[in-house]
């Protein structure tokens, strides 16, 4: 198959991280994401965004892999952050309680108050998104099913996002090779086509691709069925395993860090916000 | 024979609520315990809706009206929900790659169980003792997509057999699958069968295929009734076959063709039973008679590969060294079994991938240069799957669509449209939906939307893939009269009575390289690259042998050429 395809979806290797059991990786990527959601002090959100990115690495994802998704995520952060500032420039001064002009911007006031509050903010989302990637490309798709039925999740539901995520390089697939035989019919999806064209002409991939996975779906359920899914109201994981001693070490450990950066909060900065301007 | 029928079916009659007519009418059939059945019929024959009828998908997921009784281990299955009849008919679905429900071999196998809420340590027991079973116990950890076809078959036989059901029915087997492998697939069900006695349904168009084991009974199915229910030497000596456009055996065919009557006596239903004591004579001087056909192509070469060589990843090549050339007006077939480099030479030729190495020369000219659009003017491509590349609601608008991305005039468009569609033999649907049409007649609107740019070359990709023989020679003959149109055709196939009846000339790819290029008789005799390619031998080659004939390479010529003959006559 070509490598180009496996493009985000589930990468199998043999680190420590893939071997973490699919419920402890997801109860791990919670404890993580609650961390870092809860806590606006930067020294905190820094050292979780550097152990993240050690993680990433640890987990030998390579940086093509996720190369589109950074790419969103940092268009994501930039509109994210433009539109903060307009809408509301002052409140970093709010937070703070004090005020430190650098510039104006379009006549409104920059203050250190404000850029730091969104340089905070910044790295809290990019501290997070390596988690969700790590957990997504080390988590094989029925692992992640059997941990959402795990945390209680309706496992019909749980299910349905793991076939999802199977079938996602399948349609991919589909897509590119759709894609090219429409090109070759004389579909042009390149820059030169008008914006209005290239929505219509999209529509010339989309409605095959539509179609020819509607066909996916009805062989894959008639299978299902002959096999009895859905008969009763719970149902077992073959890759369902005991929790073993690297399981509860991660587990502790992401414990620890949400501790740690709940108690740095609560007695240190007595509050979410860490105020280096008193 | 134990004289409770296993599976009964009494005056039943089952209609979907789409349709107008009933698909099945009066069936009354009585199935032992441990029998072998084998049940054909061409498409839109019913012998699928009788499957579903066994497995519980009717009415379960496709609703209906039933009449009449259907009884299975004496209980009425109206009585019965589908998963009640899941854990007494195991049934195999055709398609092996798109029924993996779970990750990895173990995990496919144990599907049933997680849904029975097997717990986790007997369950893996399970899994194992029914995977050594069918010799899987060794691939548990591996995805189904690393197997290689058997193997998937052999898993998803696991998948069934895992909740110890009586009877395994099997939806077209054989579809989608290389010779070898189907060839293996019956072994498998045979093996499986003798060994534990469970009750075994086959439902198979490819009756030739399926005959290479012994079956207890072949079932006819047509416009819904059983219309034949006999042993398969009475079958195959009967005009049954031919009355229902089922193929029969090859060589029963070159019986006939010889003069011979074929009769029950003859045990004609396998090759390995064949009596041909009286038949020998008869086969001999027929074959002495047999003017050979001139297949000379003195023409201009119109598409030639230099040294291609291709890798997606930079490290394990896909094709290497690919050297041939294609004169005009020829009908060449590409074979060799999946992953061999068959699809990725016909992206090469249309420029969906660049190759790494060599030259492509169109009429001894490099086309390199030349954009994916631009070849699509002089190489055609026809996706396997028509609903890949339908995307107008309308005949005329799918077949136009080439056209008006190119923007010809639309006072243009609508004669060429038109003639395109007079050849194609779609005329009359000319303003109808495409979701009206049949199967076949999609796959004629994507041909047709390819022939509207004038190509000169068309590539096929698997163009008979699931045909019944009707429908197949439908196809088949409708590609022949384009090419006496002038328009040269490359198949890309694992058929092999397409290639032997319609292509020349085969192109044998095995591992990315090419391991021949000859006559389909020389290659279809040839046991080497049968074995490299994952082919079969023709049954015509044994009827040689049994004959007593001993060029057996120029006997398949022979009878390639005379049914050619018959055929244009």
């Amino acid at each position: 198959m070509n490598p180009k395809m496996k493009v985000f979806s589930y990468n199998s290797a043999n680190t420590p991280i893939h071997r973490l059991s699919g419920l402890t990786k997801l109860i791990c990527f919670l404890f993580l994401t609650f961390a870092v959601m809860y806590s606006y002090d930067i020294r905190v959100i820094l050292s979780v965004m550097v152990f993240s990115v050690l993680l990433m690495r640890m987990s030998l994802i390579r940086y093509s892999q996720i190369r589109v998704m950074v790419i969103y995520v940092l268009i994501f952060l930039a509109t994210n952050a433009v539109i903060s500032f307009f809408f509301s420039p002052e409140y970093g001064v709010s937070i703070y309680g004090t005020r430190h002009e650098i510039a104006r911007v379009f006549g409104i006031s920059l203050t250190y108050e404000q850029l730091f509050y969104q340089v905070t903010k910044f790295f809290k989302y990019a501290a997070v998104v390596p988690f969700g990637m790590i957990f997504l490309l080390t988590t094989n798709p029925s692992e992640f099913a059997s941990s959402l039925n795990g945390i209680g999740v309706n496992y019909k539901a749980a299910y349905a996002v793991s076939l999802t995520l199977r079938y996602f390089p399948d349609i991919q697939r589909d897509y590119h090779d759709i894609y090219l035989s429409q090109q070759a019919r004389g579909l042009e999806l390149s820059q030169k086509a008008k914006f209005f064209d290239r929505f219509k002409n999209s529509l010339l991939i989309v409605i095959p691709l539509i179609f020819s996975t509607l066909d996916r779906i009805e062989v894959i359920s008639n299978a299902m069925d002959l096999r009895g899914f859905s008969k009763s109201k719970t149902r077992t994981w073959y890759t369902s395993r005991k929790l073993n001693r690297q399981d509860a070490l991660a587990l502790s450990l992401s414990a620890l860090v949400f501790l740690v950066a709940l108690s740095v909060s609560l007695f240190i900065n007595h509050s979410r916000f860490y105020n280096p301007f008193i | 024979m134990n004289p409770e029928p296993i599976i009964e079916f009494t005056d039943f009659t089952f209609q979907y609520f789409s349709q107008a007519e009933p698909t099945l009418h009066d069936i009354n059939l009585k199935i032992y315990p441990g029998e072998k059945i084998l049940i054909v019929g061409p498409s839109g024959s019913g012998k699928s809706t009788l499957g579903h009828c066994l497995n519980g998908l009717i009415p379960f997921s496709y609703k209906g009206e039933i009449q009449g009784s259907l009884k299975i281990k004496g209980v009425e299955t109206s009585s019965l929900n589908i998963f009640q009849i899941s854990k007494m008919v195991g049934t195999v679905l055709q398609d092996s790659d798109a029924q993996f429900v779970g990750l990895t071999v173990g995990e496919d196998i144990a599907f049933a169980l997680e849904n029975d809420n097997v717990p986790c340590d007997p369950m893996r027991q399970r899994v194992r003792e029914v995977a050594r079973m069918v010799d899987m116990e060794n691939w548990l950890t591996n995805s189904p997509f690393e197997l290689s076809g058997g193997q998937k078959q052999r898993t998803s036989l696991a998948g069934v057999m895992i909740d110890d059901v009586e009877i395994l029915l099997f939806d077209e087997p054989l579809a989608n699958l290389d010779p070898a492998t189907g060839k293996t697939a019956i072994e498998i069900i045979d093996d499986i069968h003798k060994q534990s006695g469970k009750t075994i349904l086959i439902i198979e168009h490819r009756l030739e295929d399926v005959l290479h084991r012994d079956v207890d009974r072949v079932i006819v199915v047509n416009d819904g009734r059983i219309i034949a229910d006999m042993d398969a030497h009475t079958l195959v000596a009967s005009s049954i076959l031919k009355d229902t456009g089922i193929r029969e055996p090859l060589y029963v065919t070159a019986l006939k063709y010889a003069g011979v009557q074929v009769t029950g006596e003859m045990h004609a239903g396998h090759i390995e039973t064949l009596q041909t004591e009286f038949s020998r004579a008869a086969l001999q001087t027929w074959y002495g008679s047999i003017q050979p056909a001139e297949h000379l192509n003195a023409r201009p070469s119109i598409l030639k590969m230099e040294d291609i060589s291709f890798t997606y990843d930079g490290v394990r090549p896909v094709l290497t060294g690919i050297n041939f050339d294609i004169r005009e007006g020829e009908m060449v077939s590409i074979v060799g079994k999946n992953g061999a480099g068959k699809s990725t030479l016909s992206k090469l030729l249309c420029g969906f991938e660049k190759e790494d190495r060599g030259r492509i020369l169109y009429r001894g000219e490099d086309i390199k240069d030349k954009s994916i659009k631009e070849r699509a003017e002089i190489i055609g491509l026809v996706m396997q799957n028509p609903n890949q590349m339908i995307s107008k609601p309308l005949i005329f608008d799918e077949v136009a669509l080439g056209l008006r991305l190119r923007n010809v005039p639309e006072e243009e468009i609508q004669p060429r449209v038109e003639k395109v569609l007079k050849v194609c033999g779609l005329a009359p649907f000319i303003e109808w939906p495409i979701s009206a049409l049949s199967y076949g007649q999609k796959k004629r609107v994507t041909i047709a939307s390819i022939l509207v740019l004038d190509p000169k070359i068309l590539i096929l990709d698997e163009p008979t893939a699931g045909q019944d023989f009707r429908h197949y020679t439908e196809i088949m003959e409708f590609l022949v009269e384009i090419n006496r149109l002038g328009v040269t055709i490359i198949l890309i196939t694992h058929d092999m009575h397409l290639m032997l009846e319609y292509t020349p000339r085969a192109i044998v790819l095995a591992g990315g390289r090419k391991i021949a290029d000859t006559a389909a008789a020389v290659v279809l005799t040839d046991s080497q690259v049968i074995a490299e390619a994952n082919l079969k031998e023709t049954s015509l080659f044994a009827l040689s042998h049994l004959a007593g004939i001993q060029d057996g390479t120029q006997f398949v010529q022979g009878f390639i050429d005379y049914e050619r003959r018959l055929k244009n006559r």
